[in-house]
Formats: C-alpha cells, sequence, structure tokens
C-alpha cells in the first residue's frame, strides 16, 4: 500500500518463553479503519499489544510514519501519536473520571470543545465525573477507556474490542465516536468481534490465525464473501 | 447523532455503616487513643504519652511515606531505605555540632535556622544518595524481589559501615538546641516542645504530599503508576523517570525522618535507621502497600501504641505493634486502605 501509517514486517513476539506471533506483516492505511479480525487467541491483542510496545518484539520491524518504533519503550511511541484502549480497558480505578481524563491529555487541559462533545456522546462520564472510575459499570468503563483515547488528538489508534459487554445503543454510540476520529483525519486499527461493527467502521480487513496473518482485503471484500469467512475463521459473520 | 444513554444514578441515603466504613482506617487513632485513655490511670500521663506517640508516629510516617510509594510505582522491596534514616541523621547532626553558637543560643529563630539547615543539609545528602543508590543498586534488579531484598540489604550494611569509616564507631550525643528542650504544661500534663514540634511537621509533610498526590499532574501519574504503571506508559509518561523522582524524594523524606529521629532520642548510631525499618514496614503494611494515607494512619496507630504499651507493659512495646498488625492484615490482608492493583 502506499501510504499506510502502520506497517508491520515480519514482527514475530514472544512472551515468557511462548511464541506467539510468528510472522505477523500488514499495513495499516493512513486515515483508514482496518479491522484486525481472528480467532480467539490468535494473537489480535498481543499484535496491538506490540505496537504500542507493551511487548517486545523479538524480531521484525514496526514502521510508525516510516521510522521503526519496535524497540522503543511505550512512552516515546505513545507520544509519536499512539494511543491505545486495551481490552481490560486499563481504567484507574482509584482515581475519578475526571482525572482518568486528565491524565489521558498528556499535553495539557481538555479543549472545552473537546470535552463537551465527549459527554454529549457519553453523558454518564459527566454524571460521574467526580467519581472513582472503579465504580462504574462495566459498559461506562468501555466509555471511559473510547473517551480517554479521544482527549488529544491522535494520528493512530489502537482500539481492543471496545464494543465487549456494551448494549446495543451504545455500540452505535462508539460508531459514531470511532467516525468522528476518522473525520478527523485519524487512522484506526480495531480489533471487533462485532461483527455489525466490524461492518459499519473497517475499510479494510486483516485476518489472524495462529499468530499469522492469514488474509488481508478490504472489508467489503469479506464481508461479501460467507466462504471466505467461514475459511478464514471458522464462522461466517451475518452481514447485518 | 446518537448517545449513550445517561441513567441519572438515583441516590438513596445510605445507612449509618455503610456511611461510616470509608472513614473506619482514619477513625482507628482516636480509638486507640481513648483505649490507652482507658488503661492509662492519670489523664495527664496519658496526654504526655498521646503527644509523644503521635510525635512518635509523625516521625514514622516521614519516614515510610517514601518506601510505600516505591513498593506501590514499581513493586521495588528497598531495605537500603534504613540507610538514609542513618545518614541524614549523621549529616544533620554534622551540621548541628558545626553551628554550637546557633543551637545554644535561647532564640528561638537562630536554632530553627539551626536545625534548617541541618534539616536541609540531610535532605541534599541523602536526596543524591538515593539517585546513586536507584541506579547502581535498585535499577540492575527491577522485577525480581529476592535479588532486590539481598542486594538492598546488602547496600544497607555498606552504607552503615561508611558511617563507621566517616563518622566513627561510637555513637554520637546531642542536645536539642537551646528553644527546644523542655516541656510547657498544658491540663497539668509535661508536654515537651520537641514533640509538638515533630507533630507539626509531620502535619506540614503529609498535608504537603496529600495535596501532590491530589492536585498535581506528577501526583496523578504517582497514583495511577502504583494501580496500573503498563497503562500509564501507554499514555505517554515515562514511569520510570517518575519512579527516579519518587525515589529521591522518598530518601530525602527519609534523611529529614533521621534528623528528627536524632533530635529526639539525643543519640544517633549508624544503625538506628535499620532498627527503625521494623516499624516502617509494619506502618506500610498495616497501612496498605502504595498508599500514602494508610501510611499517616498506620504511623499515628503504630506510635500510640508504641508509646501506651511502653508505659504500661514496657516489654510488650514492640510485640504490640506486631498483634497490631496481625490482627488489621485478619480484618484487611491488603492493609487499612488496599491499593487497586491492575491485574
Ligand atoms: N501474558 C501471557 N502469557 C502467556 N501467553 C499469553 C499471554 N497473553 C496472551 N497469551 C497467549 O497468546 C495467544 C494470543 O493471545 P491474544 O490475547 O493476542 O489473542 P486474541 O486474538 O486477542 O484473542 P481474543 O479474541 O480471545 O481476545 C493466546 O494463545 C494466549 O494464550
Ligand atoms: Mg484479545
Amino acid at each position: 500500500m502506499s501510504d499506510a501509517i502502520l506497517s508491520l514486517k515480519n514482527v514475530a513476539t514472544d512472551i515468557a518463553q511462548y511464541h506467539i506471533l510468528h510472522d505477523v506483516s500488514f499495513d495499516v492505511p493512513r486515515g483508514k479503519v482496518t479491522m484486525l479480525l481472528g480467532r480467539n487467541g490468535a494473537g489480535k491483542t498481543t499484535t496491538l499489544r506490540t505496537v504500542m510496545g507493551l511487548w517486545a518484539a523479538r524480531a521484525g520491524q514496526v514502521m510508525f510514519n516510516g521510522e521503526d518504533i519496535a524497540a522503543q519503550p511505550p512512552a516515546r511511541i505513545a507520544r509519536k501519536g499512539l494511543a491505545i484502549v486495551p481490552e481490560d480497558m486499563g481504567i484507574f480505578g482509584d482515581l475519578t473520571v475526571q482525572e482518568n481524563m486528565a491524565l489521558a491529555a498528556v499535553s495539557g487541559p481538555i479543549a472545552a470543545d473537546r470535552l463537551e462533545l465527549i459527554f454529549t456522546a457519553f453523558p454518564p462520564l459527566k454524571t460521574f465525573w467526580d467519581m472513582p472510575a472503579g465504580n462504574l459499570s462495566g459498559g461506562q468503563k468501555q466509555m471511559l477507556a473510547v473517551a480517554r483515547a479521544m482527549a488529544e488528538d491522535r494520528q493512530l489508534y489502537l482500539i481492543d474490542e471496545p464494543s465487549k459487554g456494551l448494549a446495543p445503543a451504545i455500540v452505535s454510540t462508539l460508531v459514531w465516536a470511532m467516525k468522528s476520529l476518522k473525520g478527523a483525519g485519524a487512522s484506526i486499527l480495531m480489533v471487533e468481534q462485532n461483527f455489525a461493527m466490524a461492518r459499519a467502521l473497517g475499510d479494510y480487513a486483516a485476518v489472524m490465525d495462529d499468530g499469522r496473518i492469514v488474509w488481508t482485503g478490504t472489508m467489503d471484500e469479506l464481508a461479501n464473501d460467507t466462504a471466505l469467512q467461514e475459511n478464514l475463521m471458522g464462522l461466517s459473520m451475518e452481514v447485518a | 447523532m446518537s448517545q449513550a444513554p445517561d441513567h441519572a444514578p438515583t441516590m438513596q441515603r445510605l445507612n449509618l455503616v455503610q456511611r461510616i466504613t470509608p472513614f473506619v482506617p482514619a477513625l482507628l487513632v482516636p480509638l486507640i487513643a481513648l483505649l490507652g485513655l482507658l488503661f492509662i490511670p492519670s489523664g495527664s500521663s496519658w496526654l504526655t504519652l498521646t503527644v509523644s506517640g503521635l510525635a512518635m508516629g509523625m516521625m514514622i510516617f516521614i519516614m515510610a511515606a517514601g518506601l510505600t510509594l516505591i513498593f506501590g510505582l514499581m513493586d521495588v522491596i528497598n531495605f537500603g531505605h534504613g540507610a538514609f534514616i542513618s545518614v541524614g541523621a549523621f549529616v544533620g547532626v554534622t551540621v548541628l555540632l558545626l553551628v554550637p553558637g546557633m543551637t545554644a543560643a535561647p532564640s528561638v529563630g537562630l536554632n530553627l535556622v539551626a536545625v534548617g539547615l541541618a534539616v536541609i543539609a540531610a535532605m541534599l545528602a541523602t536526596g543524591v544518595m538515593g539517585v546513586v543508590f536507584e541506579r547502581v543498586i535498585v535499577r540492575p534488579v527491577y522485577g525480581a524481589h529476592l535479588k532486590q531484598i539481598l542486594i538492598t540489604v546488602g547496600g544497607l550494611i555498606v552504607i552503615e559501615q561508611l558511617i563507621h569509616v566517616f563518622w566513627g564507631p561510637d555513637e554520637i550525643f546531642l542536645t536539642r538546641p537551646e528553644t527546644l528542650k523542655g516541656a510547657i504544661t498544658f491540663a497539668g500534663a509535661a508536654l515537651e516542645k520537641y514533640r509538638l514540634l515533630a507533630v507539626g511537621v509531620g502535619l506540614v509533610v503529609f498535608l504537603a504530599m496529600r495535596h501532590v498526590l491530589r492536585h498535581t499532574k506528577l501526583g496523578l501519574i504517582v497514583r495511577a503508576g502504583v494501580e496500573n504503571g503498563e497503562m500509564v506508559q501507554a499514555l505517554g509518561y515515562d514511569i520510570k523517570r517518575v519512579f527516579v523522582l519518587v525515589f529521591v524524594a522518598g530518601s530525602a523524606l527519609a534523611g529529614l525522618g533521621g534528623v528528627m529521629w536524632a533530635l529526639y532520642q539525643e543519640v544517633i548510631t549508624a544503625h538506628m535507621g535499620g532498627q527503625m525499618l521494623i516499624l516502617v514496614f509494619i506502618v506500610i503494611i498495616i497501612g496498605g502497600l502504595g498508599s500514602v494515607e494508610g501510611c499517616f494512619i498506620g504511623a499515628l496507630m503504630v506510635g500510640l501504641l508504641q508509646n501506651y504499651t511502653a508505659f504500661l507493659v514496657p516489654k510488650l512495646a514492640l510485640v504490640s505493634n506486631i498483634g497490631l498488625m496481625m490482627l488489621i492484615l485478619m480484618w484487611r490482608p491488603q492493609g487499612m486502605i488496599p491499593v487497586v492493583k491492575a491485574k
């Protein structure tokens, strides 16, 4: 692909003595949403964590804007313009919602209009602004995790299963939030099991299995080809 | 645009127990004081002992506050912390002995300047030591508790021996500056002036730490880092640098605690810090590892209990604190104010 914001080249990652990622190569096109799909345990989360520097790649390159960030510490990677919404959400439960948001805004207080936008999308965050985030419900924590990534402009968002445990009404809010990120010019690499959401958001897709990329292409191709889905992921995803 | 539904919480009145629960740890301090009042026959002795217990608690808190954050933030067990207490005491006392004119003068101002100089020198020395200690001794053993214990105990012993080299093997006696000697009488009880000062300094240190932790970005990073250091890094903060800062600040506080303890005991030895470590560890364990507020409450409880039992049954003073630790851990295995760790 000509303009990839992120490009993994033959990335291999070990966790302790286990080889988890074997030879992962794919591109994330700039300004687009790329869905990372695959069975449970395929290595999707590990891939996102490797990009963020939370696991160290044993081999290969992670090219971000043309620079290999594979050996860099996570804080430095974040400062280059990446943000992660981790699978476990990474909420600071002892801190208030407000403090969680304040931390997410690395370079200064959150702009008022941005905060307004976040509150409009996720009203519970406003309601519980001064409460310890640990008291939020699971779905509200997920909202906070996404809102945190939205606190500042980032170039690339790594988002791990944001719809997990969310009611359908909120999933649509999430879709809207992602679209607004994309609309602002950001690129997104997202793991998502909810196919309606994947379909609604994805421009491109990469499918993993057993620590390898087994297919890449456009979301439309994948969505329209049930046989391919069966073949790649062992399930066919009903097109909503 | 779609919106996530907002469920306005319907507030229900909490019952008494629910309302009190968050304050239970803090309420244990007056509870211990009340228990003391029950057992100690005279009110004036009780007041004297209470002030003395609070003073001791404050000093233990100052020594322990850094250590609890050092553990909370990077999971580092540092027995070398005791060395900072001793070095702080020796440096501070050396400064005090250098300015006999100021300490002997019957002037509050001059006395406080002398103590201030001693404190600054001690904190500078232990702060610098902290930088070196973190770099040379702690950094190579991140994540390995057994190695941390072995190598930091080694560091403690080496520094104690270095104190012998620089200051000689004998204990050094000192007297408090003129105006900090003696006691005032309040409600028939003799309250030593120095202990009152120590209570004041301890309170100031606690409130300052609380302010930094609650109301500054650095404080937020530290609190978040105690919970989930990985996420703090993923947000873009270099937690190792923050840790070095905390380590150095904690070391300097230990130095301050050392000077204060020296003036309290009026004698210093190279081993004083190592000996204090027992109480320091009890305090941070019952407080909840990583919790400055828990550490503060725990220190006051330990200080009070230590003084009451030393008065009533001298032989049980330390045992009583170990008993207190066991009771608290049976009630809350993670300490009074447990820090929720990610994973
Ligand atoms: N901390 C760890 N230690 C050991 N193995 C791990 C660890 N984390 C993940 N793995 C293993 O790595 C493999 C890939 O895990 P990963 O979390 O990346 O899968 P995933 O594709 O995100 O799955 P899911 O859809 O269930 O979230 C799994 O086999 C898992 O057991
Ligand atoms: Mg996963």
